[in-house]
C-alpha cells in the first residue's frame, strides 16, 4: 500500500482548517519559548559566562535552540492531539470511511507536524536574525534543517503515540526524554567536552544532537565531515520509525 | 448487486465475530442488519467498505473486489458511523467542506453540494455555528450529511438513529426514503425494530456472527413466527401447562408475561380461557418484528411440549 499525496494532504487541510481558527491559543504560546530560553540564559547566566565554543554565550545558544524549537513543534502535534484523534474523537476512523488510507494519515499528520515545527523554528530563526546573532545568509542554510529536525521529531513522537495504551505516558515521553535531549544535546554546553571517549558513542546516539550540530555549522558556515553522519542519521532514523509507524497504524486502524 | 459477502468470516484471537456470512444488497434495496450487541454488524460493515480486512471469503462492493479496490469502492460510498466524528470547534459548513476535501472533490462542486445538504438535513439555520454548541440530533444530521459529500451510491448507516428523539427520528427516516427514491442503496444495523419494519425491504438477523434469519419483514414474521399474537398475563407456573394443551404454538415467555403466536389469536384466546380462566389478556395484535428478533436471538423460546 502506498502513499496517495492528494489524499494525504487532506488530513493535513484538516488540521490547518481546525487551527487556522485558533492559532492564536495553540502556536502563539510556543512561540515565545525558545526566546525566553535565550533571553534568560543568554543574557542572563551569559553575563557570567565570558565566552561558550569560541563565542559569546548568547550566539552560542541561538543555533540550538532552532532545533529546540522544530522539536518542541513537531512534538506536541503527535503525541497528545494525535492520539486524541485516535482514541477519542475517532478522526482516523472517519477519514478511513473516505479513499483516504491508514498510510495517507501517518503521511498527512507527519508533514502537518513538521508544518508546525517549521512555523516555530522559523519563526524564531527570523527573530534571531533579526536580532544580528546570524549572518542573513548562513540562516538561509539553516532553514531547511528546520522541517528536517522537524520530521526526526514527527517521525519519533507518531511511533510512540500509536503504540501505547493510555494517555498518561506521554509524561514519560516529555519529562524522561524529550526534557533530557533537551538538556544534553549541545544545545546549553559543548556535551563532549564534558564526557570521555568511551561515552561518545552514547552521545551520537541522542536525536536532538545531530540537528543542533548541524544548525551550528550552519551558522559559522564551516563545513565538516561529521555532518554527512548527522543528516545520515536524521533521515534514516526517520525513515526507520516512519516505517514503523506506518505498519502499527495499519493495524490499529484496519484490526 | 451492490454488496456481496461470500461466506465471510472475521476472526479476533479466539473470537470468531463473524462466521461465513452470505449477504447480498440488491441496487436501491433498503437492507437492514439486525442482531443483539456484539453479535458481528458493525465489523460485517467495516470489512464491506474494507476498512477490516476478512480472515476468510470475499466481499464484491459494486461488482469489485474490496481488498483490492479500496479506495475505488470508497468514492462511491458513504459511512455514517455509530458514534459522530465531527470537528467540535468548527462549523457544520466547515465539517463539510473538509469531508468534501477526503474525496478529493473541486472546490465548487464541494460549495454546490454543501448547499443541497443544508437544505436536505435542515441545517441552514446553524450552518456556522460551531459543532460543540449543537444539540444531539443536529450533529447527528451533520454526521449523515458528511457521509453524503461526495453523492454516495450506497449508504452505510449503523445505528443511525440510536439516541434520538422521536422527532428527529421520523425525519431521518423521510430523509432515507427521499434518498431512495433518488435511487441510493441503503445498508444499515439498527436496534429499533420499528426502523427495520419501516424503513427495510430486505433484512438479516445475526446472532453471534451468524445469519440466523434473512427476508423481507412480512416473511420474516410469517415465516419464524406468525401473523397474529396473543398476548396474556398467568402465573408462570401454568404455562408449561397452557402450552402442553396447545401443543406445537410457539410461544415466548418473560415472567408471568405468555406471548403465543398464531394465524388466529382470538380462537386460541377462547383455547386459553377454557383452562384458564383466570388469565388477563394483554393484547391481541398483529405480530412485528420485535417478536421474530425476541424469537430468534433472545430470551426462552419455547415451542409448545
Amino acid at each position: 500500500m502506498t502513499v496517495s499525496p492528494r489524499h494525504a494532504l487532506s488530513v493535513w487541510w484538516r488540521n490547518f482548517a481546525m487551527y487556522r481558527r485558533s492559532w492564536a491559543l495553540n502556536i502563539l504560546p510556543n512561540f515565545f519559548e525558545p526566546l525566553l530560553y535565550l533571553v534568560s540564559m543568554g543574557i542572563g547566566v551569559g553575563a557570567y559566562i565570558s565566552e561558550m565554543g569560541g563565542t559569546s554565550y548568547l550566539t552560542f545558544l541561538a543555533p540550538g535552540l532552532v532545533a529546540v524549537a522544530a522539536m518542541n513543534g513537531a512534538s506536541f502535534e503527535v503525541t497528545y492531539n494525535a492520539f486524541v484523534r485516535l482514541n477519542f474523537e475517532k478522526t482516523y476512523e472517519s477519514m478511513l470511511t473516505t479513499p483516504i488510507q491508514p498510510e495517507d494519515v501517518l503521511a498527512g499528520e507527519v508533514l502537518w507536524a513538521v508544518t508546525r515545527a517549521s512555523i516555530y523554528g522559523g519563526a524564531f530563526l527570523i527573530v534571531i536574525t533579526g536580532w544580528g546573532l546570524v549572518d542573513p545568509l548562513h540562516a538561509l542554510l539553516a532553514l531547511p534543517l528546520v522541517p528536517l529536525a522537524g520530521l526526526l521529531f514527527a517521525a519519533l513522537g507518531i511511533a510512540f503515540s500509536l503504540r501505547i495504551p493510555t494517555i498518561e505516558l506521554f509524561s514519560f515521553y516529555f519529562t524522561l526524554f524529550l526534557t533530557p535531549l533537551f538538556l544534553f544535546s549541545d544545545v546549553f554546553f559543548p556535551l563532549k567536552e564534558r564526557l570521555s571517549a568511551a561515552w561518545y558513542p552514547v552521545a551520537e546516539a541522542l536525536p536532538l544532537l545531530h540537528p543542533v550540530r548541524l544548525m551550528r555549522h550552519a551558522f559559522t558556515g564551516e563545513p565538516a565531515w561529521v555532518l554527512l553522519w548527522d543528516l545520515a542519521y536524521m533521515l534514516a532514523f526517520s525513515a526507520l520509525l516512519l516505517w514503523i509507524a506506518a505498519r502499527v497504524i495499519r493495524a490499529r486502524l484496519r484490526g | 448487486m451492490v454488496v456481496r459477502c461470500e461466506q465471510v468470516s472475521k476472526r479476533f484471537g479466539a473470537k470468531l465475530a463473524v462466521d461465513a456470512l452470505d449477504l447480498a444488497v440488491e441496487k436501491g434495496q433498503c437492507f437492514g442488519l439486525l442482531g443483539p450487541n456484539g453479535a458481528g454488524k458493525t465489523t460485517a460493515l467495516k470489512m464491506i467498505y474494507g476498512v477490516t480486512e476478512p480472515s476468510a471469503g470475499r466481499i464484491l462492493v459494486f461488482d469489485l473486489d474490496i481488498t483490492t479496490h479500496t479506495r475505488e469502492i470508497r468514492a462511491r460510498l458513504g459511512v455514517t458511523l455509530q458514534e459522530n466524528a465531527l470537528i467540535e470547534v468548527l462549523s457544520p459548513v466547515e465539517n463539510l467542506r473538509v469531508f468534501g476535501r477526503y474525496h478529493l472533490l473541486p472546490a465548487d462542486v464541494i460549495e454546490q453540494r454543501i448547499a443541497g445538504l443544508l437544505d436536505f438535513l435542515d441545517l441552514r439555520s446553524h450552518a456556522n455555528v460551531p459543532v460543540k454548541a449543537l444539540s444531539g440530533g443536529f450533529q447527528r444530521r451533520l454526521a449523515i450529511a458528511l457521509s453524503l459529500m461526495n453523492g454516495p451510491e450506497l449508504l452505510i448507516l449503523d445505528e443511525p438513529t440510536t439516541g434520538l428523539d422521536p422527532a428527529v427520528r421520523l425525519a431521518l427516516w423521510n430523509r432515507v426514503r427521499e434518498l431512495r427514491r433518488a435511487g441510493t442503496t441503503v445498508l444499515l444495523t439498527t436496534h429499533y425494530m420499528e426502523e427495520a419494519e419501516r424503513l427495510c425491504d430486505a433484512l438479516l438477523v445475526m446472532d453471534q456472527g451468524k445469519a440466523v434469519a434473512r427476508g423481507a419483514p412480512s416473511e420474516l414474521i410469517r415465516d419464524v413466527l406468525a401473523p397474529e399474537t396473543l398476548e396474556v398475563e398467568l402465573p408462570a407456573g401454568r404455562h408449561a401447562a397452557v402450552l402442553e394443551r396447545l401443543n406445537g404454538v410457539r410461544a415466548l415467555r418473560s415472567g408471568a408475561h405468555l406471548m403465543l403466536y398464531a394465524k388466529d389469536a382470538t380462537a386460541l384466546l377462547d383455547a386459553v380461557r377454557r383452562t384458564e380462566p383466570e388469565a388477563h389478556l394483554v393484547a391481541v395484535r398483529p405480530t412485528n418484528l420485535e417478536d421474530v428478533f425476541l424469537a430468534l436471538t433472545g430470551t426462552k423460546l419455547e415451542a409448545g411440549a
